[in-house]
């Protein structure tokens, strides 16, 4: 099996390591760095619980190969509060609103959002509704993340500012 | 009615415990596990629904680079014990069929696991799953309950003779006979629910690691129930059960599908200590929706016969359900207690029930968010036949029926007895909110239009916190810490109920503590309480009250000791926000942490009797289920060209007695009514006549995304449970309501051109077709 180097800042750090061909993202995140708030809950592209952003954009971690990560900036979940463990207005807005319950999908959820809402900075209910669609939730029927997005967008509007 | 006042803590939205850390990527999920030499396994399945295995030849991958070992029914099944829950196990009358760790010469289903192999990474281990190779001779399969009944079927288990693995019925009752006889109208449809599966988020998954030299097995498991699990793993691994430890940590879901210990799990158990090493295996979506316990599949052929007035005078109950191959649990079925909460919120003098349980070659059946629900589907959808069939509209016919809340207890014809209910107030509620009258005009102009509207209703009484066996019983443990902290202890089993908020809202309220200085404990085998897990709704009734009289009783010693502090009568001191303050002098006060130091330090002058432990264990019994109730509108337009179905509003008024957090009641009855919404629309495991599963990927199986899901509106009512709490269970409900309501609403925006559906799910090309065959 051909293995590659990989070098690429993660969460604003240098990150380097060694990934076979067939390494995707998500695993080299989870295993290779120990980023194991990616979660994996279809592995095919549907689920959106590994959506990471890779130069700002959001992605799904599962259907990208390590190597293509090569000389790019990718951001997790674990990157979106503050370092000093403040939450970000999307965090912060999913404890108010109970936008999560078992806490799988949240991750990619929070990650989709935090993009969803650079786009688009004040989405109607219906804009909402459809751009959190390409995420799978199955505990909250979807009303308090919408509550949250809401309210994320309500703050940052009112000059909260964005995520990190 | 009322609502009670909230307490400080005990009725308010307060913010979640366990946010912080999901939403930052810090939770600890199974899959997040890593031990020293950690192997991973993946397993071989059978790609046949029915074969008899000639040979299994392990060679070519145990030559693989990275190959531990590949193990097969030879390896693991002699020496097995049973896998069946302990409810089963500890049963010999128990219908169970003959289930090994892996295939004992043969395989039933897609899917049945025929191999393990265990490797350095699971990347390797599944290279070698596609180097072993099984010769099958394949047999005929039944994959349908028809298929499966019909004379001269295969045997799915040829050790049980039969394929009908129960059938239990009424004897014919000739007064019900005459009350149809002589009934205004009576009417029969076959109603059908179709296979689903539970899809939690995160898949199932175990690490497991064994030490030969000290016969312990050390497990971390995404389960809903450690306890059991630890009984399980002790039982089919000959393993004592003081020696199995079993941890969870954060677990992505479950919906009834990890409340059992599923063979999988026990399977990597057995290869942990056949290896004597540390084993990993996370399921993957394809295995998830293939092999993990499937759930309803539910016929029945449904009779009610009314009188002139509308006043039910019986109902008859003919139901078949699909156990599949291997059902978690025993058959799986759940038939009779469905058919005796048949007549659920109404007043139905006579019931007759047949209950069949069938085997076909196809994934078990096991639970999923209210395993008897179809008991509601069956009478909220014939109650709407009924309706149209006597011409008095469905509200009405409701409303004639209903039992009243002030004719309570009230015993049903099939000798449930529910008391402190409110069916009767929960669909005027209901109906209030939604602008009943209003839609029924809108639904009429609609039609002018050309449009199709359409209104259902689901009204049901859950029986939560069933006491069946290890169900019925909870012990909290509350420990005030040296530094004046207080944890609680409870054999919960967390999966997205917000159990470390709850309880610790308990425990500060009646403990008279800040909620922030509260921590829970749960999931930890050698740590907390023996506990039944956390599923049919009986975690807020059962440990909420251990939890209650735990917190009561450390109180109290807390008031033991500051009275000697404070040289004050208990009775005259308070405690609140952590501080113990004499009545009226609240100068004269001590904090939880001075009373520990006293508790905990020689020389601190309390008398020889004083408690030098601050901990208590409290207890619930439940001696009944407790009753919970409520009622799901919902409108729908039907497109009449493409058959897809718009929800335009969805209402639920529930009663779930007192609210330890209404912000989780309501998430519970949010996340309850999509999954609903999902079985009705839009999710269905396929099968092909051959038993070829078609929707193993979730382009297959559709679940619903937010695009698709309504805003829903909650009213409650509150009527105290039957427990010092005043609570009652209410996880399941959303998902029960909302089947018939969703099935309901599309059926009469149907039936306005003459168009039936009795079967789901409600896709759109079923939709086309009925209304198709109306030339609509």
């Amino acid at each position: 099996m051909a293995e590659h180097h990989v070098h690429c800042v993660v969460n604003g750090a240098k990150q380097r390591g060694i990934v076979e061909s067939r390494t995707t993202l998500a695993d080299f995140l989870r295993e290779g760095l120990g980023l194991t708030g990616t979660h994996l809950a279809c592995e095919h592209g549907v689920c959106g619980a590994c959506t990471v952003l890779v130069d700002g954009k959001a992605v799904r971690a599962c259907l990208m190969l390590a190597v293509q990560a090569d000389g790019h900036e990718v951001t997790t979940v674990e990157g979106i509060a503050s370092p000093d463990g403040t939450l970000s207005p999307v965090q912060q807005a999913f404890v108010d609103c109970h936008g999560l319950q078992c806490g799988f999908c949240t991750p990619g959820f929070v990650v989709s959002v935090t993009s969803f809402l650079e786009a688009n900075p004040d989405p109607t209910e219906a804009e909402i509704r459809e751009g959190i669609s390409g995420n799978l939730c199955r505990c909250t029927g979807y009303q308090g993340i919408v509550e949250a997005v809401k309210l994320a967008a309500a703050r940052m509007r009112d000059g909260a500012g964005v995520g990190q | 009615m009322s609502a009670p006042a909230a307490g400080r803590y005990v009725g308010q939205s307060v913010h979640r415990k366990e946010d912080p850390r999901l939403l930052t990527g810090h939770g600890r999920y199974i899959d997040d596990v890593v031990l020293p030499r950690l192997l991973h396994a993946a397993f071989v399945r059978s790609d046949l629904p029915s074969a008899v295995i000639r040979s299994i030849d392990t060679r070519a991958a145990l030559e693989l680079e990275g190959v531990v070992a590949v193990l097969t029914g030879a390896d693991l099944n002699p020496g097995a014990g049973t896998l069946q829950p302990s409810m089963m196990a500890e049963n010999p009358d128990a219908i169970v069929p003959p289930l090994k760790p892996l295939a004992d010469g043969d395989v039933r289903f897609v899917g049945d696991p025929v191999a393990v192999v265990i490797a350095e990474s699971r990347a390797i281990a599944e290279d070698a799953v596609e180097l072993v190779d099984v010769d099958y001779e394949p047999r005929e399969a039944v994959a349908s309950m028809e298929a499966a009944i019909a004379d001269g079927a295969p045997v799915v288990h040829p050790e049980l003779g039969s394929n009908v693995a129960m059938d239990i019925a009424l004897p014919e009752n000739p007064e019900l006979e005459a009350a149809f006889a002589s009934a205004a109208h009576v009417v029969t449809e076959r109603l059908v629910q179709h296979r689903h599966t539970p899809v939690p988020m995160e898949t199932r998954g175990i690490v497991a690691s064994y030490d030969r030299v000290t016969d312990q097995l050390e497990v971390w498991l995404s389960t809903q129930g450690p306890h059991e699990a630890r009984r399980a793993f002790s039982r089919v691994a000959g393993i004592p059960e003081r020696h199995v430890h079993v941890r969870m940590g954060d677990v992505g879901g479950g919906f009834g599908q990890k409340f059992f210990t599923p063979r999988e799990e026990q399977t990597i158990v057995c290869v942990a200590k056949h290896l004597g090493a540390s084993v990993k295996w996370i399921e993957d979506r394809r295995e998830n929706l293939l092999a993990s316990n499937h759930a309803r599949s539910d016929i029945a052929t449904v009779s009610v016969a009314l009188d002139a007035e509308g006043h039910i005078l019986g109902m008859k109950f003919d139901h078949l359900e699909e156990a599949g191959a291997w059902p978690v649990g025993g058959t799986g079925g759940t038939g009779p207690f469905a058919a005796m909460l048949l007549p659920g919120p109404y007043k139905v003098p006579k019931v007759w029930w047949r209950s069949r349980v069938v085997w076909t070659n196809t994934c078990g059946r096991g639970a999923y968010r209210g395993p008897w629900m179809f008991e509601s589907v069956a009478r909220e959808e014939i109650m709407d036949f009924a309706a149209r069939a006597s011409g008095i509209d469905p509200l009405e016919l409701r409303r004639r029926n209903v039992v009243a809340d002030d004719a309570q207890p009230f015993t049903t014809a099939t000798g449930m007895t529910f008391d402190r209910v409110t069916p009767a107030t929960t669909l005027e509620q209901a109906a209030r909110v939604l602008g009943y009258d209003d839609f029924r005009a809108q639904q009429a102009s609609a039609r002018a239009e050309g449009r199709l509207l359409g209104l259902g209703i689901g009204l049901y009484i859950e029986p939560t916190s069933t006491p069946a066996a290890t169900l019925g019983v909870e012990a909290a443990t509350v420990r005030v810490e040296s530094g004046g902290g207080v944890t609680v202890f409870l054999g919960t089993a967390a999966h997205g109920q917000s159990i470390e908020t709850t309880m610790a809202q308990v425990v500060a309220e009646h403990l008279g503590v800040d909620y922030d200085d509260v921590k829970v404990v749960q999931g930890d085998t050698d740590r907390t309480p023996f506990g039944g897990g956390t599923g049919g709704s009986r975690t807020a009734v059962i440990a909420g009250n251990a939890t209650r009289e735990a917190a009561l009783k450390v109180r109290d010693m807390v008031v033991e000791v500051a009275a000697h502090m404070l040289e004050a009568a208990p009775e005259d001191l308070e405690v609140a926000e952590g501080r113990i303050a004499v009545r009226g002098t609240p100068v004269r006060n001590v904090s939880l942490a001075d009373v520990a130091a006293a508790v905990h330090n020689a020389g601190t002058g309390l008398p020889s009797d004083t408690p030098r432990l601050l901990e208590a264990t409290g207890r619930y019994e439940t001696p009944s289920p407790t009753w919970s109730n409520a009622c799901h509108i919902c409108t729908v337009e039907v497109h009449p060209v493409t058959g897809q179905v718009e929800i335009l509003r969805y209402v639920v008024s529930e009663d779930c007695g007192r609210m330890l957090n209404p912000m989780v009641v309501e998430g519970q009855v949010h996340g309850g009514v999509v999954q609903g919404i999902g079985g009705v629309l839009y999710e269905h495991f396929v099968y092909d006549e051959s038993g070829n599963p078609l929707t193993t990927t979730f382009l297959d199986y559709l679940l619903p995304t937010a695009a698709e899901s309504p805003r829903i509106e909650i009213d409650h009512v509150v009527t105290d449970g039957p427990n010092p709490s005043g609570v009652k269970g209410m996880g399941e409900g959303g998902a029960i309501g909302s089947v018939p309501a969703v099935f309901n609403a599309v059926a009469d925006a149907l039936a306005q051109v003459g168009a039936t559906v009795t079967e789901q799910p409600l896709t759109p090309v079923r939709l086309v077709e009925a209304l198709e065959a109306v030339g609509a």
